[in-house]
């Protein structure tokens, strides 16, 4: 019997970079969607806090830091991005699997606000979107979820199906943003 | 000609460009137009219908009769407007609508025709015969009249689009948008400039104004000196905001690269930006208007403004003996202009008789008019009527004034209508017509700098108290025209004999005018129509008020009565291809790939659309020359050994919660709270209306928890509709759902031999014991954790296996491998829509929108012991009449044996007419299996009819069979063999 | 076009689906009889003026939300959560 062998969303295609911007495969690790059952919010939160050190994230908030984080990701529902989840959660939340549901990136270097204002209609300026942001929103056609984790970088997660359509969508942004300096 | 020492241009910077394949020189800071003109080329394009000799009118954005075509193969870009498009070296320029030159233009003799091509004339002209108007008469005409051409080719321009957001946007650049934007900028808002011209300062760049004791110019790049310096500040040049839209939402063009050499890789020609703004002011100034007069049109004639900003920002003058004719005093500025500039003036004719003109040198004729003009390709000289008779003067270029009109169109996009105002003879903005929107300055009619710097101070001085900020303390500057109003005395055209032209691009003249009226044109959006005025691509931007003028005098009515036009966006020409940027090739929406996709393509599977999915149609093998050769062996494969199908496209949805079951109830028609764990069942999913919404198959992996599939077609908006029922319908019930369509990569492994394949690769073997038919559960494969769910589209023994997506490849790989060992194989849609079609197996071609439970032998599944969405409405007579089109088999029985999809059921002795119409094929395949084509199809009464024969017409591909209605299930209806 | 989502914020109109008529969450009993579920399904008002709608935050939360707009200025008065409003009329 052969092995299975696990591939990125991504192939060959990353990492690119285009003037002073680069865009890389994010390799976030394992990714959870917890929704809190009825009325189980803060019982959900407590329990995320006890075994992750992080609270649920407030609407368009993220929490925790780098290689352990929880994302607000939509009405009732975050994202825990990093480790497994702890089975406690279970209790009081519905958990699912995401880890290979999303093609998630990293655009980094100080022209990403610029090649984000060419493909998301929400105002990602730093002055309106801090470190520790998150929206939920459109990448061109796309739904997907943004969010700012660090001074230059954000996150970006679309359908994993979709991952080629997003490179090329970020990588024209990035030639165009590149080319007018 | 050039004049020394005046103008804004780099002279240290020359430029080369070729117009009409001859070379000219400019600088860098020149447009085509003031290029040209300093060359003394004033014959510049050939009007729309008539075929008249042009040159420029204006020097800005609303420039109708300079329009040429730049660059060349699949950059060529028609209708360029020459008063705005920058030069640069190696810049090519074409002149348009002209045959076989501008210079000698054949089509001209429309001019000579012109009694009979007036207002309508085409209306009037070419009634009869019928059949003549599209063969004959509009392609001729078409030929005739025109703009620039299209390249025929594909655009291989990059344009793009993109979003801002600021606290204020201010739309203009010149002295009331500098001056709000320095006392908004030094407050510290968030603020955008942005102005069409590539440099900032509005007139203050085309007049001779002193401010505070400098130059004008020298004080507006001051400013934007100090703008620049201010991170809180965005100056957008080259910019037009071209709309107004709802919540603070304006669009604008942005030429980003149009004014230079080709810029590289990536680098877009256009920008199409969506700009949200929280404040906005308009400060977009005024154009100014022409008067009408006999041939007013002839190069050389343009408005007066257009002169000065020549002369003063180009250091241009269009003439070498200028004739300046207007109804106000700012025209007479022209004059003083350029005496100082060393250029002659032939004389100032001003139509007021008590105008006056301290210390002019040059002939000043009060209470004159021009009644016409000579020259053919270019001014001569113009005829004066004057107190005491007519006079002629030589001259090779006039200046002329009839007024400035405020630059109101951007409030009039949420349907505004603007206010008339006598003093000045305009219309003016009305308050509040764009919510958040502030008009201030000339384009609100206060023409006088000082009183536009003070416009634009108390504009932004509102809106930081609205934004909650402090404004800062400013000294106004002093403009050196402080009057702020020309003493303005209306004439709108000049009587006389012969054409007065208004609308310059369109070729509408007084007359024109006067005759819709006479024809009872009388109001002005029928007078619109009827002439053309006004609908060329300026939008009337120089005529429009004039024109109606004209129109409220001929019906005897006042301006204010008469009204204006509907000003729509776009303010100025964007491109389709700047509004659709990023949508040509690949970009036109995203492409969902199935982890199998790589490998489908190298094993030469073509590939067809599914919505946004790229599924395979069928795996050619060596020898197979027709898709039904690949598609037969690929269906015998799941009937006789074991075929493999990613089907990871179908829609999944992670359902958990205490109430899952009870929410699965109320969406579903059968039950599914009564399903035991580690089961599967069918389920059908009605609109409320009733009718067939989509089906498919949930499993029961835990007490609390299900996963859903949905067709491939449907899964976004069963995904939206549950969320519906649950937010909206059925709050109470605790349950949460996540799209795990995504997670997981899913294949069909179907066959008799399916089993042996599975137990070659599953860690732990399974058997009909533990894995019957519709059961599911947990797996490893390889030691990957896995989900396997028993059941069959095909009507095989037939199993989908799922894995985390990141070994959906592998996976795929190694099923196939084996199947191929077990002499079966993949196998793509085309076999897939086989195997189903044999079975009668309905998709979305059946469950199309109009059909019911009922229409598809489903009635029985909805269940009557609990609500469920569209049971109520379900159960309407008319929903479950037998009489109703219902789904049935059809299988040919005569001489013809191919079956077509979309074609019609008559019964067999009865015309194929609408009125006989019994039913329609939906779906039809060749079945290897049975050796005869198949189809699915709804036919009235069908279950009642088994047995009869009857015909099916394709109209569209000519095409009739015979065929006998039969039940819809062609193979194995006791469905033994999925169980096998 | 622009709505507030009361959860994301303000947003640009294409991240969110139009349902309709937000009769749609007054869903009538089984047995209402014929002429409410005609009501509910088929009939609408055409406003010119004040109409509630529903629509999707389907480019952002997921939320569904009620919308009170003027059709004749554009004006949004609010938007509010569906399930909110659901909960309270139950």
């Amino acid at each position: 019997m052969g092995d299975l062998i696990a591939k990125s969303a991504f192939g060959d295609l990353l990492p690119l970079s285009e003037g002073a911007a680069t865009l890389s495969d994010a390799e976030v690790g394992h990714l959870t969607s917890i929704a809190p059952f009825q009325g189980q919010t803060t019982a959900t939160s407590q329990a995320l806090r006890a075994a992750h050190g992080m609270a649920l994230p407030a609407v368009n908030r993220a929490t925790g830091k780098a290689f352990e984080r929880a994302i607000w990701f939509g009405k009732d529902m975050a994202l825990l991005v990093g480790p497994p989840p702890n089975a406690d959660l279970a209790r009081t939340a519905a958990l699912t699997d995401q880890s290979d549901a999303w093609a998630c990136v990293t655009l980094d270097g100080p022209p990403a606000e610029d090649i984000l204002a060419r493909l998301v209609p929400v105002d990602l300026r730093a002055a309106e979107f801090k470190r520790g942001h998150t929206v939920r929103t459109q990448i061109r056609h796309m739904n997907g979820s943004i969010t700012r984790v660090g001074s230059d970088s954000f996150l970006i997660m679309v359908f994993r199906s979709m991952a080629i359509t997003l490179v090329q969508d970020i990588k024209q942004a990035m030639e165009a943003t590149a080319a007018r300096r | 000609m050039r004049v020394d020492g005046k103008g804004l241009i780099d002279r240290l910077k020359p430029v080369r460009f070729e117009f009409d394949t001859i070379g000219y020189g400019g600088y860098s800071g020149d447009t085509v137009a003031s290029a040209l003109l300093a060359n003394g080329q004033r014959l510049m394009g050939r009007s729309f219908k008539y075929h008249r000799p042009r040159g420029v009118l204006t020097a800005g954005s609303e420039e109708p009769s300079a329009l040429v075509t730049i660059g060349r193969g699949s950059a060529q870009e028609p209708n360029v407007r020459a008063t705005m498009q920058e030069i640069f070296d190696g810049l090519e320029v074409r002149s348009q609508n002209a045959w076989p030159s501008l210079h000698w233009d054949v089509m001209a003799i429309n001019d000579l025709a012109w009694p009979f091509l007036g207002a309508g004339f085409y209306y009037k002209t070419f009634m009869w015969p019928p059949a003549f108007w599209e063969k004959l008469y509009e392609p001729i005409i078409r030929r005739a009249a025109g703009l620039g051409g299209l390249s025929g080719r594909s655009n291989e321009d990059t344009y793009e689009k993109a979003y801002a957001f600021c606290d204020l946007l201010i739309i203009g650049g010149g002295p009331t948008g500098l001056m709000a934007a320095l006392v908004a900028g030094r407050a510290g808002a968030d603020v955008i400039l942005a102005d069409e011209d590539a440099l900032l300062g509005g007139r203050l760049n085309a007049e001779t104004y002193v401010i505070d004791g400098e130059n004008g110019s020298d004080w507006a790049a001051a400013a934007v000196a100090e703008l620049r310096g201010l991170e809180n500040v965005r100056l957008m040049t080259r910019t037009t905001v071209t709309g107004a839209y709802d919540q603070g939402t304006y669009a604008a063009l942005e030429r980003v690269t149009g004014h230079r050499a080709p810029p590289g890789r990536g680098a877009p020609l256009e920008t199409f930006w969506r700009i949200v703004a929280k404040h906005a002011i308009l400060a977009a100034g005024a154009l100014e208007r022409p008067v009408a007069f006999a041939n007013n049109d002839r190069p050389g004639i343009m408005t007066a403004g257009a002169v000065r900003t020549y002369l003063n920002r180009y250091g241009v003058s269009p003439g070498q003996s200028v004739a300046v004719f207007g109804n106000n005093d700012d025209a007479h500025r022209t004059a003083l202009d350029l005496v100082e500039a060393g250029v002659e003036v032939a004389g100032l004719i001003d139509s007021r008789p008590d105008a006056q003109i301290p210390g002019a040198d040059f002939p000043v004729y009060a209470g004159a008019v021009v009644t016409g003009s000579a020259g053919r390709r270019g001014l001569q000289g113009v005829t004066v009527q004057g107190p005491r008779g007519a006079f002629r003067i030589d001259a090779d270029c006039l200046a002329m004034s009839g007024g400035w009109n405020p630059t109101v169109h951007l409030t009039c996009h949420m349907n505004g209508r603007p206010t008339w105002r006598e003093d000045i003879a305009s219309f003016v903005p009305t308050p509040d017509s764009i919510p958040g929107l502030k008009a201030a300055g000339a384009c609100n009619g206060t023409f006088g700098t000082s009183e536009c710097f003070a416009a634009g101070y108390d504009a932004a001085r509102t809106v930081l108290k609205e934004l909650k900020r402090k404004a800062p303390r400013v000294d106004l500057p002093v403009g050196s025209d402080t009057d702020g109003g020309f003493g303005i005395t209306p004439l709108w055209a000049v009587p006389g004999k012969g054409r007065a032209w208004l609308d310059f691009q369109n070729d509408v003249t007084v007359k024109d005018i006067k005759q819709a009226a006479t024809e009872n044109f009388r109001s002005v959006e029928h007078m619109k129509r009827y002439t053309t005025q006004g609908m060329a691509t300026d939008q009337g931007k120089n005529s429009n008020v004039a024109a109606l003028a004209v129109l409220a005098d001929a019906t005897g009515r006042g301006i204010p009565e008469t009204g204006t036009t509907t000003f729509r966006p776009p303010y100025a020409p964007v491109a389709i291809a700047a509004m659709g940027a990023g949508g040509q090739g690949d970009g036109f929406a995203p492409q969902r790939f199935t982890t199998s996709h790589q490998v489908s393509v190298a094993m030469g599977a073509p590939m067809i659309e599914a919505g946004l999915w790229y599924r395979p149609s069928y795996f050619p093998k060596a020898g197979e020359t027709t898709w039904r050769q690949s598609c037969d062996r690929e269906v015998a494969y799941v009937r006789e050994t074991v075929g493999v199908c990613d089907v990871s496209t179908l829609g999944k949805i992670d359902i958990q919660g205490p109430d899952a079951g009870a929410f699965l109830d109320f969406v579903y028609t059968n039950t599914f709270s009564t399903l035991k764990t580690g089961r599967v069942r069918y389920g059908l999913m009605l609109r409320e209306d009733g009718h067939v919404m989509d089906d498919g198959t949930t499993a029961r992996l835990a007490d609390q928890h299900f996963v859903m599939t949905t067709t491939t077609a449907a899964a976004g908006n069963v995904m939206r509709h549950l969320e519906f029922v649950h937010q909206v319908l059925r709050p109470d019930l605790d349950v949460r759902f996540m799209s795990v369509t995504e997670q997981w990569a899913q294949f069909a492994v179907a066959g008799p031999r399916s089993r042996e394949l599975l137990n070659e690769i599953l860690d732990t073997p399974i058997d009909n014991d533990t894995w019957p038919f519709m059961a599911c559960g947990d797996v490893t494969v390889a030691g990957v954790a896995g989900r396997l769910f028993r059941i069959s589209f095909s009507g095989e023994h037939a199993y989908e296996i799922a894995v985390p997506a990141r070994y959906g490849e592998s996976l795929f790989e190694l099923l196939v491998k084996r199947a191929e060992s077990l002499s079966g194989g993949a196998y793509g849609m085309e076999a897939l829509n086989v195997l189903r079609i044999e079975k009668g197996h309905i998709t979305h071609a059946e469950i199309h929108g109009r059909t019911t439970a009922f229409d598809i032998g489903f009635a029985r599944m909805i269940s009557t012991k609990k609500d469920c969405i569209g049971q109520t409405m379900a159960a309407r007579d008319g929903l479950v009449n037998p009489g109703r089109e219902r789904l049935v088999g059809m299988k040919p029985v005569g001489a013809v044996k191919e079956l077509t999809a979309g074609a019609h059921v008559f019964e067999k002795d009865a015309s194929a007419i609408r009125v006989n119409d019994q039913g329609y094929v939906t779906s039809v395949a060749f079945s290897p299996t049975l050796g005869h084509f198949v189809g699915l199809g709804f036919v009235k009464r069908g279950p009642e009819r088994f047995g009869e024969v009857m015909r099916v017409v394709d109209h569209l591909r000519d095409l009739e069979t015979e065929v006998e209605i039969c039940d819809p299930v062609f193979f194995d209806p006791e469905g033994g063999r999925t169980r096998g | 076009m622009r709505l507030t989502c009361p959860l994301c914020g303000a947003r640009d109109r294409r991240e969110f689906y139009y349902q309709g008529d937000a009769v749609a969450m007054t869903r009538p009993a089984p047995d209402a009889g014929a002429d409410a579920w005609d009501d509910y399904v088929h009939l609408r008002d055409n406003p010119a003026g004040q109409t509630r709608d529903l629509w999707h935050h389907e480019g952002g939360c997921g939320a569904w939300v009620v919308v009170t707009r003027n059709t004749v200025t554009h004006e949004v008065l609010s938007v509010t959560l569906a399930e909110t409003e659901a909960r309270a009329a139950r």
